[in-house]
């Protein structure tokens, strides 16, 4: 059930989306997380599915083919569907949530209608490739480069840890179209099957091992003017944008795990006999369970205010920044206590615990890293540039 | 064609349900309501029954106490595809089934017309599966129970249901009520579009001064607790002694 400490920020559609991907979750997804996680990949169709139950887009407006809701309905998708301990789906079959905003943001209305609605039938996957093999959180350092030549452009470089890049129809691509370090950003849609462009490899990694991370090679890759996004320079703009609601996001997926760590856990304890008694019946877990509720709350609360002031369309790059350094740090610890209370079955990739436990050590590094977080955090605070 | 689903908030079936204090009713506390699912399973017929045939109407009906999370199963419905939605309140702890199929029925008749009327083939928390052929007696009307599959074509329905050991097919004349068994429509996902959708439509309250009921519940007590379990042996020739025992002593299976 839903905490009711949170009501005042939701209406009755946010909880009955709740409800919709709940089920969706408990139908299609946590009977099958275990198997996907360890074949490294979901099935392609479960995007259509997806999609038919309308869980694609809940932000975008209905001509775009999106469910006409605000940032809260895609938090509480995200809540509803970390339950099936599995982020790696979340994260593939969520792609377009970072995929899609720089087409939203810059496209022309053709762009958008060309790109956005076949992604929330289902029938398109979307990736965002900015980070390099060379540049990860420090965007100025990006390297790929698009030279225009005539009604195309030509691009060369490489991508780094793409979600969704080796099954993605297109990518939004961050080039420099420029030496400026940021007004020399430009963003491109470059779409499967361009001259030029190919998937070098699937990458294995410690958690979310349901999605594909990829990296991606431009080698003379021609892309058409068409698909290029704004004008030439204009996306590091988008990109700050962007990475507010992907610090956002990720920031949810911290209490979100936290929040489903939590659950198992005094499930688990409650069952579990130990010494005669159930392990829930041990001040010591008690205890211990009261804390992880403390810090699952707060971080809960403190995305919550944040999401707030952005649906009212305020500047929250300090607070959001602390808001994913907060929370990522009490879903790595609420896991990490999880996993202890679970014990040996806590170290087992069957439950869910073991997964989002691996899953966590993410979020303080995707989307900017905690470090990235920090010197945002500090220049807005107005300290002394340090080295 | 104007077509009505009956449905009912339940206490969903994870939760963990505890006779109140009263030894007479269930305590709400903490216990998440739903519609129950064979009307869930009912209202996505209806709908795919509404798109079907151009011009029909889809009417949600739930009788329910006067309270949040009643009145949600009625919205639940709108998300779900239908028209309008019509309450009927009831304070009383526990209604006969006959009061409420009186209710439902007056609803009914103030409507226009009638051609389908849907129910789950239960409700799963009183399970008393009484009150979708009372609102077709009371309406003269046939009724069929647990349908698997309908096909509305010609002023007529053809029907299967599922009984012990077959499944038979009936041709029913319309105005008919149904009942609905898994399986009878895919079960159909609230999207956000059409929860906001239904944010917008038509949602009345109809008043009914229910008749003083038949019987009264005098005492609620808890089921008793579940005996251990039994290991019937190992591997796979323990598998034939494992369907006895489900058929015979579970009576879980039946072919």
């Amino acid at each position: 059930m839903l905490d009711p400490f949170f009501d005042h920020y939701l209406d009755d559609s946010h909880r009955m989306f709740y409800e919709t991907c709940l089920r969706f979750t408990e139908q299609e997804l946590l009977p099958n997380a275990y198997e996907w996680e360890e074949a490294e990949s979901f099935p392609i169709e479960l995007y259509k599915k997806a999609a038919d139950a309308g869980l694609m887009g809940a932000d975008y407006p209905e001509d775009l083919g999106g469910g006409g809701g605000d940032v809260f309905h895609v938090i509480l998708q995200c809540e509803a569907m970390m339950h099936c301990g599995s982020t790696g789906i979340l994260a593939g079959l969520g792609s377009l949530g970072i995929a899609l905003p720089p087409i939203r943001t810059l496209g022309t209305e053709d762009q958008k209608q060309r790109f956005i609605p076949p992604c929330l039938r289902g029938e398109k996957i979307a990736a965002l490739a900015i980070t390099e093999p060379g540049t990860g959180s420090d965007v100025a350092g990006v390297t790929t480069r698009a030279t225009r030549q005539g009604d195309h452009y030509v691009l060369n470089g490489q991508k780094m840890f793409i979600t969704s890049g080796a099954r993605a129809d297109f990518v939004s691509v961050l080039a420099r179209t420029s030496d400026d370090p940021h007004g020399g950003l430009t963003f491109f849609v470059v779409e499967k099957g361009s001259p030029g462009f190919s998937v070098s490899r699937s990458l294995k990694k410690t958690g979310w091992r349901a999605s594909d991370t990829a990296e991606l090679v431009f080698e003379d890759c021609v892309v058409p003017v068409e698909n290029r996004l704004g004008d030439e320079g204009s996306g590091f703009l988008a990109l700050m944008k962007n990475f507010q609601f992907e610090r956002l996001a990720l920031a949810v997926y911290g209490h979100a795990t936290a929040e489903v760590c939590l659950k198992e856990a005094e499930k688990y304890a409650r069952q579990r006999k130990v010494f005669g008694k159930s392990v829930l019946s041990f001040q010591v877990t008690q205890h211990k369970l009261a804390a992880m509720a403390t810090k699952t709350r707060a971080a809960k609360a403190f995305n919550y205010q944040v999401a707030d002031a952005m649906r009212r369309g305020e500047e929250v790059i300090e607070a959001v920044s602390q808001a994913k350094n907060f929370a990522s740090d009490v879903a790595l610890e609420v896991a990490d206590q999880a996993v202890q209370i679970l014990g040996g079955m806590g170290y087992m990739r069957e439950t869910v615990v073991e997964r989002l436990y691996r899953d966590a050590r993410l979020l303080p590094i995707g989307g900017g890293t905690r470090e990235v977080m920090n010197e945002i955090i500090c220049q807005l605070r107005g300290y002394p540039r340090a080295r | 064609m104007r077509i009505f689903v009956c449905v009912k908030a339940v206490p969903d079936t994870n939760a963990n349900l505890k006779v109140g204090s009263d030894n007479l009713t269930i305590n709400p506390q903490g216990v998440k309501y739903v519609m129950s699912p064979y009307d869930a399973v009912a209202a996505s017929k209806a709908v795919e029954l509404k798109a079907a045939n151009e011009g029909s109407e889809l009417i949600a009906l739930s009788v329910g106490k006067d309270n949040k999370e009643s009145r949600q199963r009625i919205k639940d419905a709108l998300a779900l595809g239908a028209d309008r939605g019509v309450f009927i309140k009831d304070d009383a702890a526990h209604r006969d089934p006959l009061g409420v199929a009186k209710a439902l029925v007056a609803a009914i008749k103030a409507e226009e017309s009638c051609d389908l009327v849907f129910f789950g083939r239960q409700a799963v928390d009183t399970q008393a599966s009484a009150v979708g052929p009372m609102v077709a007696q009371l309406l003269d009307i046939p009724f069929v129970m647990d349908c698997i599959s309908l096909e509305i074509a010609d002023g007529k329905a053809t029907v299967k249901r599922s009984a012990e050991g077959r499944v038979e097919t009936l041709e029913v004349s319309l105005p008919a009520a149904f009942s609905a068994q898994r399986g009878l429509a895919e079960e159909r996902y609230a999207k956000l579009k059409d929860i906001m959708k239904a944010k917008k439509k038509p949602q009345a309250d109809f008043d009914y001064a229910f008749p003083d009921a038949g019987y009264e519940v005098t005492a609620m007590t808890p089921p008793p607790e579940r005996p251990a379990g039994k290991i019937v042996g190992e591997g796979p020739e323990a598998v034939g002694e494992l369907l006895r025992l489900l058929q015979d002593e579970a009576k879980s299976l039946s072919f």
